[in-house]
């Protein structure tokens, strides 16, 4: 099963989980098992409408999903994949 | 006359000075198109630092640190300057210290935009590069972790801790505002990276104009697109900051900031970076609720360093 890389501002809300197991084929069907494991991740994650919120960055390897086919990306079993912060002060 | 005959010292048309006497006395832009609402008796302006040599507000912070340093006898011995950054002090300190034959070492987190990666390589900077998971705080526990192993190799300028920081901005971005603005602000606003902005300016606003308003604002969660700006509670708070000093800090969301660069960019002429944006929606935001005041801000700088945020541009 792939595997969701949280960073720290976001592991408030996995339990303290660095990394969680999810199941899915694409970038989209593991951020709904994301949230169905962890429901108070979602608001950060997604818009009302249930889009992905623009500045949130996941990458796949070496490559942001934006570069590839987006939350319709596939992923492999066992690959992993990392939710990247912005960048804070100074 | 040769060329070898031309005495630059006597030039009555051209500075000579070095960059360093180039930091600071940056523009301060009023903002008029974006503020229709607003009642005729307010205005908002914005410190225009992407002026400075180096691009950003940090040149001030920078700048200080190291001729401090350099005055303490901590710099220009042979150690390098070590530090974290988000990118825009680390662009800074590169600068200085090319100019000034100070080697600079930087940590940062890896997903530090491409633009500003190239710059600090450009200008000759050791970069460390830390997990992109950890953020702003990893490049800061790295860089202590060197300057701990190292002490002979590095001078850790430690931005967050350094009093050299907040002192900068009061001494220049304080009086300048002060007489940019012939006395008359009322409010000044700051976002919290370092908080040194919000800390120096603040402080000699208040001084010098005991009723001037000093506020802050941060993102408005922990994982945010805010880039080079704190959300204090979640993060590892900097010791120059004082909580107490300008009260709760407003909360900015990503989106808001996001839709805010472009309307300067289209409406005001401004190519500017997320930091600005979230200014300029928290300036807004003051000034929406005054009958009337002259609210100030920083704009930190200017867009070029993240063309390749599609999320910002392109809204993806």
């Amino acid at each position: 099963m792939p595997v969701l890389r949280i960073p720290t501002p976001l592991r408030a809300y996995t339990n303290g989980q660095a990394e969680v197991t999810v199941s899915g084929a694409n970038i989209s069907e593991a951020l709904v098992d994301l949230t169905s494991q962890y429901p108070t991740i979602k608001p950060h994650l997604f818009n009302d409408d249930g889009g992905l919120r623009p500045f949130v960055n996941l990458f796949v390897g070496e490559h942001n999903i934006k570069d590839l086919q987006g939350v319709d990306t596939p992923i492999k079993d066992g690959e992993k994949i990392m939710i990247i912060p912005s960048i804070a002060g100074g | 006359m040769t060329l070898l005959d031309f005495r630059l010292t006597e030039s009555k048309f051209l500075s000579l000075d070095g960059l360093p006497a180039h930091v600071g006395n940056t523009p301060l832009l009023p903002l008029r198109r974006l503020s229709p609402g607003l009642s005729p008796r307010t205005q908002i302006f914005a410190k225009a630092e992407w002026f400075n040599p180096g691009g950003s507000v940090k040149d001030r912070p920078a700048l200080n640190i190291i001729q401090t340093a350099i005055r303490n006898g901590d710099l220009g011995n042979g150690k390098r300057l070590l530090d974290s950054t988000s990118g825009n002090m680390g662009i800074s300190y590169a600068t200085f210290g090319a100019a000034l034959g100070i080697p600079v070492t930087l940590a940062l987190p890896a997903s530090a935009s491409p633009e500003r990666i190239s710059i600090l390589k450009a200008l000759g900077a050791e970069l460390i590069l830390t997990d992109p998971l950890e953020g702003s705080d990893g490049a800061i526990l790295k860089a202590r972790e060197l300057a701990a192993e190292r002490p002979d190799l590095y001078w850790y300028a430690n931005q967050y801790n350094n009093q050299a920081n907040w002192q900068a901005h009061y001494l220049s971005t304080g009086p300048e505002i002060l007489c940019q603005t012939n006395e008359q602000v009322t409010h000044f606003i700051a976002g919290l990276g370092t908080s040194g902005t919000l800390m120096g300016t603040g402080r000699y606003l208040r001084e010098q104009l005991p009723n001037v308003k000093v506020l802050a604002f941060q993102p408005d969660a922990p994982f945010h697109g805010l880039e080079g700006l704190k959300h204090m509670p979640s993060a590892i708070k900097p010791g120059i900051y004082d909580e107490s000093f300008a009260g709760d800090p407003l909360p900015v969301k990503t989106e808001a900031a996001h839709e805010m660069v472009l309307r300067l960019a289209r409406e005001e002429g401004l190519f500017v970076g997320i930091s600005s944006g979230a200014a300029a929606v928290a300036a807004l935001q003051v000034a929406s609720e005054l009958e009337e005041g002259v609210v100030v801000t920083v704009f930190p700088d200017a867009g070029y360093k993240y063309l390749s945020d599609k999320a910002l541009w392109e809204g993806k």
